[in-house]
């Protein structure tokens, strides 16, 4: 199984987000950096959150943004962004978040093989407090478990 | 035995759940089919199906069905999964 491309420049480290849309907004970002999404993007996990609820927070601090495949997704791409601050997703459980994930997915249907992957890496439940401590964008990809690049 | 995974789009959080299930079934040695899918085309995916694993936020949304809805609340604990399926099925 293998993870969606997580490139240097799609990780930002001890980034300042004032809420949950700016901490969205920042993974959408990185997203668009390294060439997996437009900006659109951005407004699309957003607007996902808006509709159904905080449910991408998926586990404790940890915040899983995506929208559906569709013309604002270019490859598939995920983005790590880790939060100076944490902000709260309004999650009954698993607020305050400190790492939000970005997936953007270009094929619906192709994406379990990648969505396996990233929980494989969360099943392990020191990641998250791992990736949170990251001080550079190496050692996030270290943690996520892909090659530097 | 068939079952649904849902969220808002289909491919992130639901997606994790179909993992993390299919996980904690082998764990129990059960059998089951488990399909993700957007919350949108619950009742035509969900419609043969025995249970739908969800998180809180689509309960309202999946309304009426025959099927048990078990809502996890973190999608990593697999012994929550575990757990929460194994009371359904017992």
């Amino acid at each position: 199984m293998s993870l969606p491309p997580l490139p240097e420049s799609a990780i930002e480290i001890d980034a300042f987000a004032a809420d949950w849309r700016a901490a969205v907004r920042l993974s959408g970002e990185a997203l668009v950096r390294s060439g997996a999404a437009k900006s659109g993007y951005a407004d699309e996990m957003i607007r996902m959150i808006e509709d159904h609820g905080p449910y991408v927070v998926i586990a404790p601090g940890l915040a899983l943004a995506h929208a559906r495949p569709g013309p604002q997704v270019i490859a598939n791409g995920l983005s790590v962004v880790t939060l100076k601050e944490p902000v709260r997703f309004g999650h009954a459980h698993n607020d305050p978040v400190r790492v939000v994930l970005g997936l953007a997915i270009s094929e619906a249907g192709a994406h379990l093989a990648a969505v396996a992957a990233v929980a494989n890496i969360f099943n392990d439940s020191s990641a998250i407090n791992e990736l949170a401590a990251a001080t550079s964008a190496a050692e996030v990809q270290r943690i996520m478990g892909v090659n530097p690049s | 035995m068939k079952i649904v995974t849902i969220c808002g789009a289909g491919i992130g959080s639901s997606g994790v759940l179909k993992v993390n299930a299919e996980r904690a079934l082998r764990a129990l040695d059960l059998e089951a089919t488990v399909v993700a899918a957007e919350v949108s085309t619950v009742r035509t995916v969900a419609a043969d199906a025995q249970i739908i694993l969800t998180t809180q936020e689509f309960v309202e949304a999946i309304g009426k069905t025959n099927a048990d809805v078990i809502v996890i609340v973190n999608l990593f604990d697999t012994s929550e999964l575990a757990q929460k399926l194994e009371d359904a099925l017992g």
